[in-house]
């Protein structure tokens, strides 16, 4: 399976590497080097790269290229899946997954590896039973074990390895005990030029921050189960009881996770909750360009839109842009052309706004391609499906917890063409 | 030193003239410069007695092996450290150990017998740990040692290390290719164990090590399928690819059916899109079987089949995007077309995942939409594309867009096309620009449509997306040439702007192609094209000529000079492919004396004509590589691909996958199921299809029996019910009295043979006669007096009341009122087990006084089963009566591998009198090897933790063709873990293992209605488990719930108010906790099924028996 790895960074220094198997030279990432330079954007470096002896499969995230090799036939999607979990992990432990925290964790990573793969296949990779087998690096915990010599190695073997609920560890013990929902929603959809939605779905997940003590046995039910079209459980869930009954029960893992995340059927009508009025326009022959942008709350159901972003691709030919905002700030990257507006809130009485004049090239032909505008956005305290839970019991621990749920909407791949 | 070189050749030239500079320059060789000082104060380190110091060395040592430097050099200083008391050093020195042991293959070897000491720890941690790292270093030498320990840990208690096992598995293949068939023996074990723990890693090895004996996964097939839920994701990913091959290998295509159907109706599918992307080995294979045909029975699934289908579908919903693809291309490879369409949703959704798996999962559905298209369908538009898509995710996209593209949706996909083409992602618009010829060649509608606007393209700014254009208008072109010489023309003048070669080159081919159309213009365009040739790309070079010759054919008056001058200019043309082009195509065309008779036909040779390129998706064909591996994704094998087999062209033998079960447990009509059921004790369904009435007869006869304190009235009355049915027809006692007789006359007939064989006649042996005949006497008094014997048991069970007194009455007139169906298919076997079951108490100490306490709880449950039966005796109808069985017996030792002799056992459920704790399993061996057996007892006992095992006395002679029973306890700590032991014979060992089925690891225990809802108040939460369930047809009404919950479990009726609940109460064995089941009846046959235990996971698993029991 996966023979080696190596950590490449943004400028191409291999800067971490390790081997399950024989030693892999690193001259293979020169293979790598070479699709990276082929490749006009970052992110357009192929995830599979076949070498004449190996085969690199590589994800990037936070600018890092994680690239695997491998010798022989696997799934790539296997590989795919497991480095992204590898990047969960760091990210768990070390809050953060850059090049510095990896550098500055390089033992803490490499004893993480050494337990998340044994010869090329996964051993363990919940992140319940690595904390505790490896205590994540606290400020305190270091400056503890460089005083005592303690270590960060956990002695025992994790409990939750062999029983039934690997994702949990036992003997979980709390002062507050407490549990929170996030149910988060993000808007998918792309709206022509002419304001008409092309397609819109939502996805939505439900991520939980669960501090309980003991084994406590949680069920969560929804008003309207109906919504939910398509749904991909953590593995706690108990799938018969969801097809059954519509009800979510399950023992929690200690912390954070994402308990479910699901879809919403798309025989629903998408609510969208704002729109756009732009004219952005090119003359021939000018060096001149307008653009024009309004933007306004639609189906909101009385909740405020806020922190509104909105970005633009310019066409290689503009040179600036010189706008005024009604509120809010902008900024423009001459070198990427990038445009982005930082709105903030939405206030319906006077719709935000941007005007003003683009700069073109002279001499150059009037740009043909379009701009198309992303916007993000959040509405708090409502889910745009109109999904609500309606209750969550605790079951095997006798203490009351505290139960919070919170909804949010966001845009998630929010387009408009224009 | 090697080290040293080594060392010097990685910091390049830089530094390698003299000595290298200590921390000269900080910022770029300080690391590299002062290596030498620095290994030096961590040798200093490593050597010290504080762990603090060695830890902060290793971890030092470590961060410089992550970044690639070579610290070989410390190798003895930090292998001394592997007995390091500190469990982070050590850890940190395994990771040292196994990336350079390989380099220092001597000096690794000094670790070796700290690992050796590590796999014997009891702790199994610590066991795993030194397995793995032990396995990890790869030096040849201690390739033995390794497969010792292997060996070892594969039949370790732990299933932790015995997954440790599996791991190294293809670490020593990998290292010594030649422990291949030690490795598959190992293997093969590792296969039958039921953890789920083990069974994704013994899988991979699998995989790895012999991905061709697939006959050892037969007997595991259903195991596997079972446990695949519970596996954690990694290993479900592995096993769901392992189970696609094997399906191929072992079970019928399910869609043959259909592709009979097409060959039948004259193979119109040609027409229709739907099948145009008809698998053409399935052509193939039609066209072979059609002889075949007309014999063929029609397709009925293999259970198997179905059953791999069904488990694998709720992983459809796993977190993890490899399972999902994992079941979504097993659905793709065998399931009925019917069914394919349910992985859709699930692969959409992961396109809202990281842009990586969008791209592995876009592949595999581009392949996969081109033989399915009404799958995806449905959700076209989350295949758009967005700006902000990566291009090679945009480019997949469109690849399925094109697939998908139909008559109907072919105006909202060019709508779409059409913003594609004012992308600024130059690449995109190409790839854009090819779809729609795509689209316009498979869809003959908007071909024009498609023309038109791919001709305004021509004036588009972007030279890419123009020449782009002129490559697949020109292969539209071709479809129909004589439409549309206006674009030709149009084309034509495009050649003094265009520059892309590919562009060039097309436009020069069409005018070439289709001078007629253009007469007035190709000779010009040759003439401009002949000047510039010199500048010309090689590909433009070529249609240069080719455009020439042709010209030349049609038009030579106005051409020959330039075709000339253009073969002239070939001819010294410094690529040599040219040259040739020329020469050939001047002797070709250029009549002189020499040239043969091809010249004749030159024209034809250039201008015949030519088929119009048909336009495919780089994705056909790709679906014969198993969807989600590498070589799929690649189209091309990667090495250990294996090759996804053909269906077979029958079925090979389903029989394969079941395990052998004794004879005696077979009921003619249900074979499979029953076979089925022994394979996996754990889930057996046994319970519902053994009538159960019996059991709960049984279980109360013998509790009634108890009274008396005699054993084998237990077991007497036990083996009477075996038979019993609920049919209280009294019409047809007579009959059985009859029948009855006849049995026992049989039975009287064999018990001479038997006792004159066992010679050794002791004291115990008299005695059995003594009880025997008591026996036989009581049996047949209860038969020929039911009056008598109905005052005889009310005399025994004196607590009781009158009422209670009528239905013991009732009950036993039941109990001999065997059913008229019934004997015909009991052979002599059947009598002869009976007969065994008497004796085998014989062997049982008589009862002490420390079994009384049991008894008497037992007599108690007696009451609640009586009342439990009175109910359903009223219910009780002719049509539910069921074919009773025995006890549910397994199989320990098949009479092949233990060379004769076989060893069946089965739980009794008698309480076990030595030790309460215990429970009673019943041994029956058999001989049937032609020479006698001696000396049968057991050895070697591996239990786990806390299991006790009370041997059963050693047999000293079983003669051949002999039976004899024995009755061993085992207490099982409550859990299902198998006892394993030797069996012995005066030759031979065999290694023997008894699993309990969690339902008898329980007793049964009587309680009140309140007492019940008391003890149910307080399991509430987490010890209980709730499920739904439908209940079995021919389980509907009460009395057969009854029978087939106390068949599955140990357990004893709780009155109850409600005729919809029946409520069941027992302790288990060892801790005595209480498990309580309640089953609430429901319409139309659902049902609640509650437990309350405090054990969970005896809870869970009960839980899945009793369902199993219910609901089949």
């Amino acid at each position: 399976m996966i023979h080696s790895l190596f950590l490449i960074n943004a400028s191409g220094d291999i800067f971490l590497e390790k081997h399950w198997k024989s030693v892999v030279s690193r001259s293979v990432c020169d293979y790598f080097f070479e699709a990276q330079e082929r490749a006009t954007e970052p992110e357009n470096v192929p995830p599979v790269i076949p070498t004449p002896h190996h085969y690199l499969i590589s994800v990037l995230r936070h600018r890092i290229y994680f690239v695997a090799v491998i010798q022989s036939e696997v799934p790539p999607l296997f590989v795919i899946e497991f480095l992204h979990r590898v990047v969960d992990t760091f990210q768990d432990y070390f809050g953060v997954c850059t090049e510095a925290a990896i550098k500055d964790n390089v033992v803490v990573v490499y004893e993480l590896l050494e337990e998340m793969l044994d010869n090329g296949f996964p051993l363990a990779t919940e992140s319940n039973i690595l904390k505790e087998l490896i205590k994540p690096p606290t400020i305190l915990r270091t400056m503890v074990n460089t005083i005592t010599g303690s270590t960060n190695v956990g002695e025992q073997l994790p409990t939750g390895q062999l029983s039934v609920v690997p994702w949990r560890r036992t003997g979980v013990k709390y002062t507050n005990n407490e549990a929170y929902f996030d149910v988060v929603e993000e808007i998918d959809a792309i709206i022509d030029k002419s304001g008409s939605t092309i397609t819109a779905e939502i996805q939505g997940v439900i991520d939980a921050c669960v501090k309980l003590t003991g084994m406590p046995d949680l069920t969560l039910s929804f008003m309207n189960p109906r919504l939910l079209d398509d749904v991909s459980f953590h593995p706690c869930v108990r799938f018969k009881r969801w097809e059954a009954e519509r009800i979510l029960s399950f023992i929690p893992p200690d912390g954070n996770f994402r308990l479910l995340s699901y879809h919403v059927s798309s025989q629903n009508l998408v609510a969208i909750p704002v729109y756009i009025k732009h004219n952005i326009t090119f003359r021939e022959g000018s060096s001149q360009g307008r653009f024009d942008l309004t933007l306004g709350p639609k189906q909101t159901m009385g909740k405020a839109v806020e922190s509104v972003l909105v970005s633009s691709q310019l066409p290689r030919g503009v040179l600036n842009a010189n706008l005024n905002p009604s509120q809010g700030t902008y900024t423009f990257d001459p070198v990427t052309k990038m445009l982005s507006w930082d709105v903030g809130k939405i206030n319906p009485q006077k719709l935000p706004s941007l005007k003003g004049t683009m700069s073109l090239q002279a001499g150059a032909s009037k740009p043909d391609e379009n701009p198309t505008i992303n916007i993000q956005l959040k509405i708090q305290q409502m889910a745009i499906s109109g999904l609500k839970v309606n209750r969550l019991d605790m079951y095997g621990e006798k203490y009351k917890p505290f139960k919070g749920i919170k909804y949010m909407t966001k845009a998630g791949k929010f387009q408009v063409r224009t | 030193m090697s080290a040293n070189s080594a060392f010097n050749d990685e910091k390049g030239g830089s530094s390698s003239v003299g000595e290298p500079e200590y921390g000269h320059d900080p910022a770029s060789g300080g690391i590299f410069s002062s290596d030498y000082k620095r290994h030096d104060d961590l040798k200093e380190m490593l050597d010290s007695n504080k762990d603090s110091l060695k830890l902060e060395a290793m971890k030092r040592i470590v961060a410089m092996i992550a970044r690639g430097k070579n610290t070989s050099d410390l190798f003895p200083a930090v292998v001394k450290n592997v007995a390091c008391k500190n469990i982070e050093v050590k850890k940190l020195v395994y990771v040292y150990l196994v990336r350079y042991a390989e380099e220092q293959q001597d000096l690794a070897l000094l670790s070796i017998s700290t690992f050796q000491r590590g796999l014997k720890d009891p702790n199994q941690l610590i066991r795993a740990s030194a397995l793995r790292v032990l396995s990890s270093i790869r030096v040849t030498i201690i390739v033995p040692i390794m497969m010792l320990a292997i060996k070892e840990a594969a039949s370790d208690m732990s299933p932790y290390v015995r997954k440790t096992a599996a791991h190294a598995i293809p670490k020593l293949y990998s290292l010594d290719p030649e422990q291949k068939d030690q490795l598959i023996e190992v293997i093969e074990k590792l296969l039958a164990d039921k953890t789920t723990l083990v069974a994704g890693s013994v899988v991979m090895a699998f995989e790895e090590v012999c991905p061709e004996r697939i006959d050892l996964i037969h007997k595991n097939y259903r195991k596997l399928c079972n446990l695949l839920i519970d596996v954690e994701e990694w290993g479900q990913v592995v096993i769901i690819n392992m189970l696609t091959r094997y399906a191929r290998t072992q079970f019928l295509n399910p869609n043959m059916n259909e592709s009979l159907l097409e060959e039948g109706s004259d193979k119109t599918f040609y027409g229709s899109d739907e099948d145009e992307d008809e698998e053409e080995e399935e052509e193939k294979d039609k066209k072979a079987e059609a002889p075949a045909m007309a014999k063929r029975k029609p397709y009925v699934m293999d259970p198997d089949h179905r059953l791999l289908l069904r488990n694998t579908k709720p992983l459809l919903q796993s977190r993890n995007a490899a399972v999902v693809m994992a079941v979504a291309q097993l659905y793709f490879h065998l399931a009925p077309k019917a069914e394919v369409g349910v992985i859709a949703k699930a692969l959409v959704r992961l396109l809202r995942s990281h842009s990586e798996v969008q791209y592995v999962v876009l592949q595999n559905v581009a392949t996969m939409s081109i033989k399915r298209r009404g799958m995806f369908e449905p959700y076209l538009k989350s295949f758009y594309i967005r700006s902000t898509d990566p291009t090679q995710i945009k480019v997949l996209k469109l690849e399925v867009l094109t697939n998908l593209a139909n008559e109907t949706n072919i105006s909202t996909i060019l709508r779409e096309f059409q913003t594609y083409i004012k992308s600024m992602d130059k690449d995109f618009v190409a790839a854009t620009i090819q779809a729609i010829g795509r689209c316009a060649t498979n869809i003959g509608e908007v071909r024009d449509t498609c023309l038109n606007g791919l001709v305004q393209l021509l004036s588009n700014r972007d030279e890419l997306v123009v020449a782009e254009s002129v490559v697949v208008i020109k292969k539209l072109l071709q479809m129909q040439p004589e439409k549309h010489s206006d674009i030709i023309k149009h084309m034509a003048k495009l050649t003094d702007n265009i520059q892309v070669p590919m562009a060039r080159a097309s436009i020069l081919w069409l005018i070439g192609e289709y001078c007629e159309h253009v007469p007035k213009i190709a000779p010009d365009v040759l003439r401009k094209m002949a000047k510039s040739f010199t500048n010309e790309e090689d590909i433009v070079k070529l249609q240069i000529i080719n455009l020439a010759a042709k010209l030349y054919l049609t038009n030579s008056k106005q051409t020959k000079l330039l075709t000339q001058y253009v073969l002239n200019l070939a001819k010294y043309d410094q690529n040599y492919d040219i040259r040739d082009r020329a020469r050939f195509i001047r002797q070709l065309i250029v009549p002189t004396e020499k040239s043969g008779a091809l010249s004749k036909y030159a024209k034809k040779l250039f201008l015949a004509l030519k088929p119009a390129p048909v336009l495919e998706s780089p994705f056909k064909d790709r679906d014969h590589f198993q969807l989600g591996s590498l070589s799929h994704l690649l189209n091309a094998k990667a090495g250990g691909y294996q090759e996804l087999p053909d269906w077979p062209e029958a079925a090979p033998d389903p029989s394969v996958r079941n395990v052998e079960v004794p004879e005696w447990t077979k009921c003619s009509s249900r074979e499979k199921r029953k076979e089925k059921k022994v394979e996996k004790p754990f889930y057996s369904d046994s319970e519902g299809e053994s009538g159960p009435t019996e059991s709960a007869d049984s279980e109360s006869d013998s509790a009634s029996g108890s009274e008396s304190g005699s054993g084998i009235e237990e077991s007497g009355s036990g083996s009477e019910s075996e038979e019993s049915e609920e049919g209280s027809e009294s019409e047809e006692e007579e009959e059985e009295e009859k029948e009855k007789d006849k049995k026992k006359k049989k039975k009287e007939l064999k018990k001479p043979v038997q006792e004159s064989e066992s010679e050794q006649s002791s004291e115990e042996e008299e005695r059995k006669h003594e009880r025997k005949s008591k026996q036989r006497k009581s049996e047949s008094e209860s038969e020929s007096d039911e009056e008598e014997d109905s005052e005889s048991e009310s005399s025994q069970t004196e607590s009781e009341d009158s009422e209670s007194e009528a239905e013991v009455k009732k009950k036993k007139k039941a109990a001999e009122s065997k059913p008229p169906s019934k004997p015909v298919k009991k052979d002599n076997k059947k009598e002869k087990k009976e007969m065994s079951l008497l004796d085998l108490d014989d062997f049982e100490p008589a009862p002490s006084p420390q079994a009384t306490p049991v008894n008497s709880f037992l007599s108690n449950s007696l009451a609640t089963d009586l009342e439990g039966l009175s109910l359903s005796d009223a219910v009780l109808s002719p049509a539910t009566i069921s074919p009773s069985s025995a006890l549910k017996s397994y199989e320990m030792l098949h009479r092949i591998t233990g060379e004769g002799l076989s060893v069946e056992y089965c739980f009794s459920r008698q309480p076990f009198s030595p030790d309460a704790n215990m429970v009673a399993v019943q041994m029956q061996f058999t001989n049937n090897a032609t020479s006698d057996t001696k000396n049968l007892h057991m050895e070697d006992v591996k239990l786990q933790s806390g299991m006790r095992v009370k041997e059963f006395p050693e047999i000293e002679l079983l003669p051949a063709g002999e039976m004899v029973t024995a009755v061993m306890g085992i207490d099982f700590c409550d859990s299902t873990q198998a006892a394993n032991f030797q069996l012995c014979t005066h030759t031979r060992k065999f290694f023997v293992s008894i699993q309990p089925p969690v339902g008898e690891l329980m007793r049964p225990v009587f309680l009140t209605e309140n007492e019940f809802k008391k003890e149910q108040g307080q399991l509430m939460g987490m010890n209980e488990i709730t499920e739904k369930i439908t209940l079995d047809v021919k389980c509907r009404n009460e009395h057969s719930i009854v029978q087939r919950v106390i068949t599955a479990a140990n357990l004893s009726r709780v009155p109850c108010g409600s005729d919809k609940e029946c409520r069941f109460a027992g302790r288990t064995v060892t801790s005595s906790s209480l498990v309580l089941v309640t089953v609430a009846t429901k319409e139309e046959g659902a049902a609640k099924l509650t437990i309350n235990c405090e054990k969970m996971v005896i809870g869970t698993m009960l839980v899945k028996d009793i369902l199993l029991a219910l609901t089949q």
